[in-house]
């Protein structure tokens, strides 16, 4: 069976599953690197916003036809993302543009349909609505509508998604769950600084168009020791972080760390908990979510989008349709409320510690 | 208020060298700020226009507009300043976008049009929610998120609005405030009540392609909608010779009509304002374009000086500040000495410090308005509250 539960630990380790084909273009590479990482195994303590430029820096020097793009990347951008690149790679290759998100996706997809590597930002997730008719309408259905004469598989979009505690309306928003409903598109969402680099450099070396969020609460919040040289992460494969036996809990992004606060907290009261982390929204990994619930029978997903239409749906209704008799309590979702994102009431809004610990508890002991 | 040198220069010619060129007719020196006897004053820089035929440099105003110019641009920029310091002290939060140095467009803006006309516009809004008449409690209410505020404490910085007196916001999202102006316009059209929809963005959100959709169907359907670009040079970082082909906002309407507009200087932007309103209610939409200029970066977050020179922030405070040139005018025109207005700044710091106060005891809005106005009525959806056994809440 394809699926692996792999153990998650937190020390260097390049975690490239070989059992597995990779999505990527690059497979040669990778071996090399492979041999490379027995060498060369140096790491440093970064936080998720240098991860992710370590990551950028690595994909411009490797393809020199990739460009990176957006509202004020050149200087840096609003989150330091970008910087560097534009000394080390040029104005031809790192360059603003004006403020048109449906302009700049558009021309990312017209970039990579000539099979250029285009990495696109959009300033916040919020922001990304004037360019969901490109991101569905062109950028999904390329491929499929040529017949595979066209596609435009080198466009990576990153955005910055979810709540930082002060964002308000519009610059807090999570809409994962609209792209995830779009076939032809693939959306990643990594939970970590190492976790990012590697996820990033296989979502701009993947032959298909990708939206890539990065929870901006982690961008100086998370440090963690990241790999200093080129390694990618595996697409579409969820990875178990925490192993238990009394209920299986799945999430995504910044989230995860609450989930496994309220992990820790719920193992006092000699409650087991399995974490996974999705990583990849859509096509999302089930076989490994199936396993996991298998083996405890019952299963909590949270996420801080509403609750009403949110991923969660998709992944509890699939899940109850693989393992309905094996389930013992009904699939918990502790995500946020159905109103618009609010600026006063976010501690309220949010799905916090204490819901996630009380859905444990009251599904345990259902 | 009788000034006691009133007597003493009596004589008609005080013309001082000034920057702006002045002219007036009346030679009788009345008691200030009371005064409606007319003013003719000049603009400094003239209009430039395409398409249509610009306004007169020479713009019609009284003492007591000049006065009260004077005080509502040192009020607004008080505020701003104030909001800076509290922005700091973490009693606000989020994002928070000041407008000082723009003072002058919303002050010049109220002076040529009444509070059936509408303005809608981005988010750098606390400025011309005073202008439209709010006050300076509600704005740090909202600003601090509590209940006093004007959209009690659920829209914050971003969005204020005042229904009474046809102010629509306030909106985050740059560029889609245009197309809603434009829809407030036609609204107007069909009520035939003779007023007009102004509805502003900013030298960024010139570039979206929705303001040209908007501005394609204004001019079709002839709507009453002025559209100003508050050009203030930069789209948050980007310098605008960087971001646009054409930085000359007020042709980009191509077969709509545009007019350019100091627009740090309110007696302009008051003329201009007002040819604007007669021309739309005849010919469909016009462009202005106000050149101005932010004292402070884009927001709280940016420190404004990653892009610009220190230097070049401090020239145009120096030679272009608004509450600057209205205060040698009325010292010009000897319409108020110099510690009288000083005494204005003075009195306005005082009431700006008591509104922070009153703001500062106003409580934070109840848990329960975390449910209220997603729909009127509602699927009577559930949401839970922060104990999910307590509090399950099926939405009004």
């Amino acid at each position: 069976m394809a699926s692996c539960l792999r153990r998650y630990g937190r020390r260097l380790s390049v975690s490239i599953c070989e059992k597995r084909e990779l999505s990527t273009a690059c497979e040669g590479k990778v071996i090399q690197q492979q041999q490379q990482q027995q060498q060369q195994q140096t790491a440093k303590l970064l936080n998720l916003c240098s991860a992710i430029n370590q990551a950028l820096h690595l994909a411009l020097e490797t393809d020199p036809r990739s460009y990176v793009f957006g509202e004020d990347v050149s200087f840096g951008g609003v989150f330091r993302c970008t910087t560097g690149l534009t000394e080390r790679f040029g104005k031809n290759r790192v360059f603003n543009t004006p403020l048109c998100e449906q302009g700049i996706v558009g021309f990312g997809i017209g970039l990579a349909a000539m099979g250029n590597r285009a990495i696109a930002e959009i300033q916040f997730a919020d922001y990304i609505y004037p360019a969901f008719d490109q991101i569905v309408n062109e950028a999904a259905k390329f491929r499929y509508r040529s017949g595979n004469q066209y596609d435009c598989g080198g466009l990576t979009i990153r955005a910055p998604y979810g709540a930082v505690g002060h964002g308000g309306h519009y610059h807090s928003q999570s809409p994962e769950a609209f792209f995830c409903h779009v076939p032809g598109i693939k959306v990643v969402i990594p939970r970590s600084p190492q976790q990012a680099k590697g996820l990033l450099l296989s979502c701009i070396r993947d032959p298909n168009p990708v939206v890539f969020f990065e929870p901006k609460w982690l961008y100086r919040l998370a440090v963690e020791e990241v790999p200093e040289h080129d390694y990618m992460l595996p697409l579409s494969e969820a990875e178990v972080i925490r192993e238990g036996s009394d209920i299986t809990l799945v999430g995504w992004g910044a989230q995860l760390s609450i989930m496994e606060q309220a992990c820790t907290d719920a193992e006092k009261d000699g409650i087991s908990c399995e974490l996974i982390d999705l990583k990849t929204l859509i096509p999302w990994d089930k076989e490994t979510v199936e396993t996991s619930v298998r083996k405890t029978g019952r299963l909590l997903i949270s996420h801080e989008a509403p609750v009403t239409g949110g991923f969660g749906a998709e992944i509890s209704a699939s899940i109850v349709e693989r393992c309905f008799l094996r389930l013992e309590a009904p699939v918990a979702r502790v995500c946020g409320l159905d109103t618009p994102f609010p600026l006063v009431f976010e501690p309220f809004y949010m799905p916090t510690k204490n819901k996630i610990l009380d859905a444990i508890k009251s599904t345990v002991n259902y | 208020m009788a000034l006691a040198h009133l007597t003493s220069s009596s004589r008609s010619n005080l013309l001082k060298p000034l920057a702006t060129v002045l002219s007036y007719t009346d030679s009788f020196r009345r008691p200030i700020s009371t005064s409606t006897d007319p003013l003719t004053i000049e603009t400094s820089v003239p209009f430039t226009s395409h398409k249509c035929e610009p306004p007169s440099r020479s713009v019609e105003t009284t003492p007591q507009e000049l006065i009260s110019f004077f005080r509502d641009m040192a009020t607004m920029r008080r505020m701003e300043i104030a909001a800076d310091s509290l922005y700091k002290a973490k009693l606000i939060r989020g994002f928070c976008h000041l407008y000082d140095g723009q003072e002058a467009v919303a002050v010049g803006m109220e002076a040529a049009i009444t509070k059936k006309d509408c303005i809608i516009t981005a988010y750098r809004d606390h400025c011309t929610f005073v202008g439209r008449g709010g006050t300076l409690l509600e704005v740090f209410s909202e600003l601090m998120g509590r209940q006093a505020g004007c959209s009690n404490g659920k829209g914050g910085s971003m969005h204020f609005y005042r229904k009474d007196a046809g102010f629509y916001g306030g909106h985050g999202i740059v560029g889609a405030q245009v197309p809603l102006g434009c829809g407030l316009a036609f609204a107007q059209k069909y009520s035939k009540g003779e007023t007009v929809t102004f509805a502003l963005y900013g030298d960024g959100a010139a570039n979206q392609g929705q303001l040209f959709e908007a501005l394609n169907i204004s001019a079709l359907w002839d709507l009453p909608v002025i559209l100003i670009c508050e050009n203030n040079h930069y789209g948050m970082g980007t310098a605008e010779w960087r971001a646009s082909k054409s930085p000359a906002y007020y042709k980009r309407g191509d077969y709509v009509p545009g007019l350019k507009v100091d627009g740090m200087d309110a007696l302009a932007v008051k003329q201009a304002c007002k040819f604007a309103k007669e021309h739309v209610l005849r010919n469909g939409p016009i462009i202005l374009e106000m050149d101005t200029y932010r004292y402070h970066g884009h927001s709280m977050s940016d420190p404004g000086s990653t892009y610009r020179t220190r230097d070049e922030i401090s020239g145009v405070r120096q030679e272009r500040d608004p509450i600057e040139r209205i205060r040698k005018v009325i010292l010009a025109h000897d319409l108020a000495t110099e510690k009288e207005l000083k005494d204005f700044e003075k009195e306005i710091r005082k009431e700006v410090d008591q509104a922070i106060a009153q703001a500062k005891e106003s409580p934070m809005p109840e848990p329960s308005e975390l449910f209220a106005n997603v729909y009127v009525k509602g699927l009577g959806t559930e949401a839970f509250g922060a104990d999910r056994k307590e509090v399950r809440a099926v939405l009004p």
